[in-house]
């Protein structure tokens, strides 16, 4: 056990935690966000996907200490209400069948629309690898373009 | 600063949104009986649909009774509490097909109120009528129309009602946005202000009018996703994000492979560890900690050593399938007739088609929460049949019914595979001897090794062709997958079809669509190499063996869409099925492109029809089409369960290959609303098409004619 300092949506947490335990599980069990959700626990699904700075990440797969001090933003975080634009764009289309994949791919979108406010198919296809297995892709990719015109 | 451990989070119980908040205080006393239920949903007006006779009802308490007795044949109620909002109680489940936003709309239809008001309490073996469970593609035909049934005998109740109160004929009045409006003095009387003070359980009418397809205006709409806010902003709760106070989390010990055994066992270690508590029956291990982790980690010091048994392997499957093959039965005549009609044939065909196990992939594995009180079961858990868990449950624990409760929250899909209540079990287990309530989530290797499979299969089928290019005879056996879809639409002389079941390697049960995922496939197959055969165009030959004009309706449609006569590229080729199950149809069209150099296959696009009878909501019916589709895609090209000596070789997500962004055609839907035709469920058939429609056309671009699901598990490459 070790106690680490983690910020999580702009707020400050101390954990007293395995200092290897992934931080999906830090983010769900410990701080209760469970918003981001477990598929696999091997990096290949993208339900867990969290943002460190601006970048997608897959929680299951890092440890919780190498996520210290650094700013962590899960879905809850993206916006209060459900109003940031992808979260929007989502709901306009009306993306979700049983919804568990969705947090893990808006937060996949939201950072890839950072560093591509365009993104062409391939762009999306390349870096969206996260599985919905509802197959709910055409829907996803709709609604990244629509987030895209809206910004 | 928020100083967290894993002991100090507060959390209490979440009831999902829809529960009315006076039912949210009949969650927390634990016994809800029928009696007090009644008590529970307040003043107010409400109608109960029997599964087959009409309640001769009047005014409240003796009739709680007389539907304690007669409880499983009621299948639904809708609720109108005095502040005019309408609770609606089904036994049905939400796993993201969306029923209920479709149910919630045709109640809105019929009720006249705004979709709004409507909460559908799901799935909950206390609050929710019976229910055998949620497959089958049957919401949608048979519980829709008793929802309208109910609702509209609603509407008119309260119209004789107002027509009382305001001293006017019934027919002087219009129901319109949960009131009553006078058409005359343009008088309004809210529904809630109508029943207020009053606990009125009306009867059924069998006989109502329904409002006709052609009117709908709430029903046959795209409206959005109920809740949908909920699931983009992580805010709707899964069983496996639920959280109780005092709850820890178990995990189970699992053996190596199919028909292990524990031989001997050492569970000191995991005992010493702080906060862990170690559960053993015969066989049954599990451990229970204050964090999975923690769980994970005593699982792990468990030094097990079991028992192995030979178990067959994927490299003889179809043989054995064959050789354990309990014969169909029936009559042998037809098949000796359709055997001598094949012999004279000159032109006639045989394929023997193989059917790998694939995998259901929920992104959500099996959970479940499981809290003792009093000698009291409560189960959450995810799963198809909430009072098939139950039954499973009360069997187990040999409890009365009565004192399990299975509650299934909206739930991170299932697609055919959650039927059964492993998590549920297991964590009730854990949680009699430990004394708190435990959760159980199961990681994706325990999902794929230990739920179950779409059954694999091996069919064969032999074809022969009359000189006129009609079918003369058919002969199709099915080996141990099923005989969901495995009827011939086509016209034919003598036909031979069996089903015969058989001893399965793997533990298996029900998919998306069953077995006509094979069925179809086999047909679907056969008939355009028919085709071939004779050199006649793949759609035509279909239509020319075609009666049933909703099939023909969906070929053409697709074809139509598809450009089906159009020019090919150079490499490219083009293929069509179609299949009927469950009352609805689809036909699909594949393009594929096939790189000569490379070897490299391609599936360019796909277009496909689909005819369901009157659409409830076309979004959302799309979605549920493309769904299907883009499974069906996986379990067509690369999905295939590998397994040696009863173990699973492939039971992660780097291994068992489903489809992905990258993977996914450009995709066009055609829906043809049927509005004088009663809707169907729409969950399973478009899945049936995506596979031969690209084996087809797999066959169109390169000559090569497969016969295995799936086509080209090395990738997309022809082996
Ligand atoms: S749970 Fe992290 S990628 Fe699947
Ligand atoms: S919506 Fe169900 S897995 Fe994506």
């Amino acid at each position: 056990m070790a106690t680490i300092q983690l910020t999580v949506n702009r707020k400050a947490y101390e954990v007293d935690v395995d200092p290897q335990m992934p931080l999906l599980w830090v983010l769900r069990d410990v701080i209760g966000l469970t918003g981001t959700k477990f598929g696999c626990g091997i990096a290949q699904c993208g339900a867990c996907t969290v943002h460190i700075d601006d970048a997608a990440v897959r929680s299951c797969a890092i440890p919780v200490e190498s996520a210290a001090n650094q700013s962590i933003t899960t879905i809850e975080g993206l916006s209060a209400d459900g109003s940031h634009p992808v979260q929007r764009a989502w709901e306009q289309i009306d993306v979700p069948q049983c919804g568990y994949c969705q947090a893990g791919q808006i937060m996949t979108a939201v950072a890839l629309l950072k560093k591509n406010p365009n993104p062409t198919d391939e762009a999306i296809n390349e870096s969206m690898t996260n599985i919905c297995r509802c197959g709910t892709y055409n829907r996803i990719k709709k609604a990244i373009k629509l987030a895209a015109e809206g910004a | 600063m928020d100083k967290l451990t894993m002991t100090t989070m507060e959390n209490s119980i979440r009831y999902p949104e829809e529960t009315p908040d006076r039912l949210r205080i009949a969650t927390s006393s634990k016994v809800v009986t029928r009696r007090n239920f009644f008590r529970l949903l307040g003043g107010g007006i409400a109608v109960a649909l029997s599964q087959s006779c009409v309640y001769g009802w009047s005014d409240a308490p003796p009739v709680s009774e007389q539907l304690a007795a007669d409880e499983n044949t009621i299948a639904a109620w809708i609720h109108i509490h005095e502040d005019g909002s309408v609770s609606v109680f089904t036994g049905k489940v939400e796993v993201g097909q969306n029923i209920r936003t479709s149910l919630a709309q045709v109640v809105a239809e019929e009720l006249a109120v705004p979709i709004q008001h409507i909460a559908l309490i799901m799935g909950d073996t206390s609050l929710t009528p019976y229910d055998a469970g949620t497959f089958g593609s049957r919401t949608t035909p048979y519980m829709g129309p008793q929802l309208r049934k109910a609702a509209a005998s609603l509407r008119e109740a309260l119209l004789e009602k107002a027509a009382k109160a305001l001293k006017v004929p019934a027919t002087a009045l219009r129901a319109e946005a949960g009131k009553i409006v006078d058409g005359s003095s343009g008088k309004t009387l809210a529904y809630g202000t109508l029943t207020r003070g009053e606990k009125l359980l009306i009867p059924i009418n069998e006989a109502v009018t329904l409002t006709a397809a052609e009117q709908w205006t709430v029903a046959g709409t795209s409206i959005p996703k109920i809740n949908g806010r909920d699931f983009v902003t992580g805010k709707h709760q899964y069983t496996s994000d639920m959280v109780l106070p005092d709850m820890v989390y178990g995990k189970i010990l699992r053996p190596p492979a199919y028909g292990a055994t524990l031989a001997a066992v050492d569970v000191t270690k995991a005992k010493a560890m702080p906060h862990v508590t170690v559960v053993q029956t015969a066989d049954f291990i599990g451990v229970t900690a204050p964090d999975p982790q923690t769980a994970a980690n005593a699982l792990a010091r468990i030094a097990a050593q079991w028992n192995t048994t030979p178990q067959p392997s994927k490299a003889e499957l179809f043989a054995y399938l064959k050789d354990n093959a309990r014969h169909g039965g029936g009559d042998e005549d037809d098949r000796q007739e359709a055997r001598r009609l094949f012999e004279a044939s000159t032109h006639r065909l045989e394929h023997r088609v193989e059917v790998q196990y694939i995998a259901h992939v929920p992104l959500e594995p099996r959970a479940a929460i499981a809290e003792w009180n009093d000698g009291q079961l409560t189960v959450w858990t995810g799963t198809q049949r909430p009072f098939g868990v139950q039954e499973e449950l009360a069997g187990a624990f040999s409890l009365a019914k009565e004192q399990v409760r299975v509650i299934m929250p909206d739930t991170g899909s299932a697609y055919g595979g959650k039927h059964s209540g492993e998590a549920a079990l297991e964590a009730a287990r854990l949680a009699k001897v430990v004394g708190k309530p435990v959760k159980i989530v199961w990681t994706r290797e325990e999902e794929f090794k230990w739920a179950y499979f779409r059954p694999a299969g091996l069919i064969e089928v032999a074809a022969a062709l009359k000189d006129d290019g009609t079918i003369a005879s058919w002969e199709f056996h099915n080996y141990n997958s099923g005989n969901a879809g495995i009827d011939l639409p086509y016209e034919a002389g003598v036909k031979h079809i069996r089903y015969h079941p058989s001893r399965t390697p793997l533990r298996q049960g029900s998919y998306r669509a069953l077995a006509a995922t094979a069925n179809v496939f086999a047909i679907e197959c056969m008939v355009d190499d028919l085709a071939r055969l004779l050199q006649r165009d793949p759609l035509e030959f279909r239509l020319s063996q075609l009666t049933d004009v909703r099939m023909r309706g969906v070929l053409t449609a697709a074809a139509d869409r598809f450009g089906w006569g159009g020019k090919k590229a150079p490499g490219h080729g083009f293929g069509i099925a179609c299949g009927f199950v469950k009352n609805s149809y689809i036909a699909t069209c594949a393009e594929v492109a096939y790189g000569q150099a490379n070897g490299q296959l391609e599936v360019v696009r796909l277009v496909a029809a689909y005819d369901c009878g009157a659409i409830v909501n076309p979004k959302h019916l799309e979605n549920q089409v493309l769904g299907a589709i883009l499974q069906g895609l996986g379990g067509a090209l690369f999905e295939a369960i590998d397994f040696k000596d009863g173990r699973i070789l492939n039971p992660t997500l780097s291994t068992y290959r489903v489809p992905r962004f990258a993977d996914i055609p450009p995709l066009d839907i055609v829906l043809i609303d049927q509005k004088d035709i009663p809707s169907a469920g729409a969950g399973e058939t478009p899945i049936v098409g995506t596979a031969p429609a690209i084996r087809n056309a797999i066959a169109d671009a390169t000559g090569v004619r497969l016969h295995q699901l799936p086509l080209i598990p090395q990738g997309l490459k022809m082996n």
